[in-house]
């Protein structure tokens, strides 16, 4: 691979310059003429029907230019066509603490704030429903009418592939756990923020901080009732994501709704607790396993349930819900296997995607489970994930197709990376490393509407010589107008300095589906090397200087329904070896070093490579080890940095990224995912080493020192 | 600002003087952001928690989003806007570009100020005071890991070169 001139080289991100002087607008950075100030008034109950709005006092208050309620925007949206139930304000009813009930446009925001004072809403509260084990009954007010029967079931997944009972029989060892997580938040620094400019000639432009602009223009156009050809959405820089701002939010409705009320751009930027309060962010879930072992120490069946807690409304949940299943397929082998999951509704703040969608906490109990049929065993750990590992170019049970496959390579990495085999079951006391693998897709193979081409990128020669290439992929700082940079320029033989990418721009971008399910190095790095190629023969023949170039998968994948789920055109994969030092005086883990390889196909930038995996232990340390949405009667009880406490220079470890490169026979140059994958094995990883450490299992997530006190006082009640 | 109280304030920002009414509950902030339109300092909390708006106040490090405006009279700030000298980036931002500590960006110019704070007050940190002082600013995307490394890449350029270090030394 050492004959590419520009790729596989470490790049500093395009717009690190502007980044690093503060140049780079932000889209509560951008300036307006006449700029106006929206804000929402928000619900103070959990669940209420809404039985009056009283806004003739912020109407007349000197400023306003406008008041807007829930009546007068009522078409449904969402992110997945199953489940359009969002409104920009709530319509009759409010299902969560902080849904928007009214919202107004003022000259500041100052007043815009007075004017939500003035606004008097009557409400009649509903009993609600937060405990998501009894989103399974019939209740006489379930949050949505269309739960399944009369519950709060939003979707159900039952798949069964092999035998599970006839494997049972022949397990020699087996583990069993139930296990509970708590939510968590993606805590981006920028909070949303949108600007919406509605035109005398009634054509809306949206700025706004979001990962999905294809999505979004088609949300607003929807709602507002409107030719998606007549609305733009702009993505300026954003300022972190992580699935946070994969959703068309009722923020953005409302905002373009007030412009068009009054004709003056309108801007609302969230308070930190809004963010929270609108984050969609992981599902609380409770989860139990069942998994086995055959008497050659090979994985014999995976059985395992799954509830997890969707809050007020749909978002990417009927994903979530199948990929709490079936990405258990992966990385190891395990032809039988059953799932029963389903996703409820409750009168939470909405679940949505994070970072490692959907299989982050499925794959921590599977790590912990084949940690203790290895402890029961008496077998090394990194041995039996050698054993169990999928092969190259095979397909699962459940009908994936795995192409490249790096898995092995990783654990052998990390094992020897860490010194493993002088460390593991041989360190003192409060000391212990554990291992633990991850696997991803690189995107889903089926859009989410059918007939989307997953992305198109259009390149043209300029007259002064460089190249511009006109990409709908959104940077939300992962790097993805680098990626397309290097990718054209290795083609074309040029400097990435000598290419311009202009991105994430409905109005002169050709579409991407958007920066979510780690799909853009993939599909829009696919796009863009066949729009160099075909510029490139364009130049040689005389045609205009013009190159296209498109992503859409090969079919693939069963028959059966929800085969489409997890369905990737190529999967990462990844191990973790942690190690860490636990007080068993205070409960405290201290987590010391971290060697994460992951399989990213080919590392086209590898400094972004290496971010993305330091930035995936950066979250998977949090989640394991503090952060926790918590919530009182449904009101977010920790709702702002102070209280929901991320991971800080002082606490994050010594992280050794390896990165290991399996070259995919699909992927642009051979690259795959690294920006989601390289999260899972974090948290097992840790818990194992913790396990190595002071013999304690953690079921439930967080891992705070009370909870490890706790254990700790089991195991010695036990001796 | 809706207070009809107001004090005339002198500031001088990236060394240029400003005279300024300000409101009592003016935040710096507000006032850089939306006054000067020096949009560097970024708001991710507006409570102090996140350190993205962190800028110099004669010389020291300050949460521009809780600091009033008011009590500035006679101080001299330095946004990250400030810090170049024309086109020659602070070493500081220039290894950070480099390392590749940036990646959304949106904590960088905090983090920067951070950095340039720490190296004013102590030219030769250790690893641990280097993450002591980072520990008022948050980043969600980098694990801090490459900043770390910016950091230490810019020590070794100030060691190379110390007359850099004061291209950006605050004005007194």
């Amino acid at each position: 691979m050492s004959d590419y001139r520009v790729i596989g080289k470490p790049m500093p991100q395009a717009g690190s310059r502007e980044k690093v002087t503060g140049a780079a607008r932000f889209t509560d950075d951008l300036p307006f003429e006449n700029l106006h100030y929206g804000a929402i008034l928000r619900s103070h109950l959990a669940h209420a029907r809404i039985l009056s709005i009283d806004t003739r006092a912020a109407t007349t208050l000197p400023g306003v230019v406008a008041v807007l309620t829930g009546r007068e925007l009522t078409t449904t949206f969402g992110v997945l066509p199953t489940s359009y139930d969002e409104t920009a304000l709530a319509v009759d009813k409010v299902r969560h603490v902080g849904e928007g009930v009214a919202a107004v446009a003022a000259q500041s925001k100052a007043l815009a704030l007075k004017a939500l004072d003035l606004i008097v809403v009557e409400y009649e509260a509903l009993p609600a429903h937060f405990d998501m084990e009894r989103g399974r009954e019939v209740v006489d007010h379930p949050v949505h009418a269309h739960g399944k029967g009369g519950t709060n079931i939003h979707k159900e997944v039952n798949l069964h592939f092999g035998d599970v009972e006839a494997a049972r029989r022949e397990t020699v060892f087996e583990a069993e756990g139930s296990f509970e997580f708590a939510g968590v938040s993606h805590a981006f620094l920028e909070p949303h923020s949108v600007v919406a400019e509605y035109s005398p000639s009634g054509e809306l432009t949206v700025w706004s901080s979001t990962q999905v602009p294809f999505y979004v223009r088609r949300a607003l156009a929807r709602v507002l009732g409107m030719d998606e050809d007549r609305v733009r959405v702009i993505k300026p820089h954003v300022g972190g994501g992580f699935g946070g701002k994969s959703d068309p939010f009722p923020h953005e409705m409302v905002a373009a709704a007030l412009s068009r009320k009054t004709g003056v751009p309108v801007k609302i930027t969230f308070s930190r607790e809004e963010v929270f309060i609108s984050h969609h962010g992981r599902h609380p879930s409770r989860i139990s396993m069942r998994l086995g072992a055959d008497r050659s120490g090979k994985l014999s069946y995976l059985d395992l349930d799954a509830t997890i807690d969707g809050g007020a409304f749909g978002s990417f949940g009927v994903v979530t819900t199948y990929y709490n299943g079936v990405l258990t397929q992966g990385p190891y082998r395990i032809d039988n296997f059953r799932y029963a999951g389903r996703r409820v509704y409750s009168n939470h703040p909405p679940s949505g995607a994070l970072r490692g969608h959907g299989a982050v906490n499925t794959r921590y109990v599977t790590e912990c489970l084949i940690d203790e049929i290895c402890e029961a065993m008496g077998e090394d750990p990194c041995s039996f994930r050698l054993r169990n590992a999928l092969e190259e170019h095979t397909s699962t049970a459940n009908e994936y197709r795995i192409t490249s496959n790096g898995l092995r390579e990783c654990i052998e990495r990390v094992r020897d990376a860490s010194g493993w085999l002088q460390k593991y079951r041989q360190l003192p006391y409060g000391s212990g490393v554990g291992v633990a693998c991850g696997f991803f897709i690189s995107g889903s193979a089926l859009p989410i509407h059918r007939g989307d081409p997953q992305t198109i990128v259009r390149t043209v020669k300029e007259e002064d010589g460089t190249v511009t290439v006109y990409s709908g992929a959104s940077d939300i700082g992962q790097g993805s107008d680098t990626i397309l940079a290097q990718v054209t320029a290795e083609v074309l033989g040029l400097s990435p300095g000598d290419v311009r990418v202009v991105s994430g721009d409905t109005g002169l971008c050709p579409i991407d589906l958007g920066s979510y399910s780690s799909r853009v190095t993939f599909m829009a790095g696919n796009a863009a090397r066949e729009a160099a190629e075909n510029l490139k023969k364009a130049l040689d023949t005389g045609d205009p200087p013009v190159g296209h170039g498109e992503y859409i998968s090969p079919r693939m994948g069963g028959t059966y329904k929800g085969a489409g789920a997890g369905l990737s055109p190529s999967y990462s994969f990844g191990a973790c070896v942690a190690e860490v030092e636990v007080d068993p005086v205070t409960g405290t883990i201290d987590v010391e070093d971290i060697w994460l390889a992951h399989d990213c196909g080919f590392a086209l930038n590898p400094l972004a490579v290496e971010g993305q995996i330091e930035g995936s232990v950066h979250m998977g340390l949090g989640q394991f080890l503090g952060e926790e949405v918590r919530f009182e009667e449904g009101r977010i009880a920790n709702a702002s940095f102070l209280d929901y406490r991320i991971v800080l220079a002082t606490d994050v470890p010594d992280i050794h990224a390896i990165i290991v490169e399996s070259n995919d026979p699909e992927g642009p140059f051979g690259a795959k995912e690294c920006g989601e994958g390289a999260l899972h094995p974090v948290l097992p990883a840790v818990a194992n080493a913790v396990h190595g450490a002071v013999g304690i299992r953690l079921r439930k997530l967080p891992a705070t020192p009370e909870r490890v006190l706790a254990e700790l006082k089991k195991t010695r009640r036990r001796k | 600002m809706e207070t009809a109280v107001r004090f005339d304030i002198s500031i001088t920002v990236n060394g240029a003087a400003h005279v300024l009414d300000v409101a009592p509950n003016e935040s710096l902030a507000h006032l850089l952001r939306e006054r000067l339109r020096l949009t560097g300092a970024k708001l991710g909390c507006r409570s102090g928690a996140c350190g993205s708006c962190a800028v110099l106040v004669d010389g020291r490090l300050r949460n521009a989003c809780i600091t009033l405006a008011v009590l500035l009279d006679g101080c001299s700030i330095t946004t990250i806007e400030g810090l170049a000298d024309g086109e020659v980036l602070h070493p500081v931002q220039e290894a950070f570009v480099e390392s590749g500590a940036i990646q959304c960006g949106f904590c960088t110019p905090g983090m920067v100020m951070a950095c340039v704070a720490l190296l004013n007050e102590n030219p030769a940190p250790s690893d641990q005071e280097i993450r002591e002082a980072l520990v008022g600013n948050l980043c969600r995307c980098t694990g801090y890991t490459k900043i770390i490394a910016g950091v230490r890449r810019a020590l070794d350029a100030l060691q190379a070169s110390p007359e850099r270090a004061t291209i950006s030394s605050p004005a007194r």
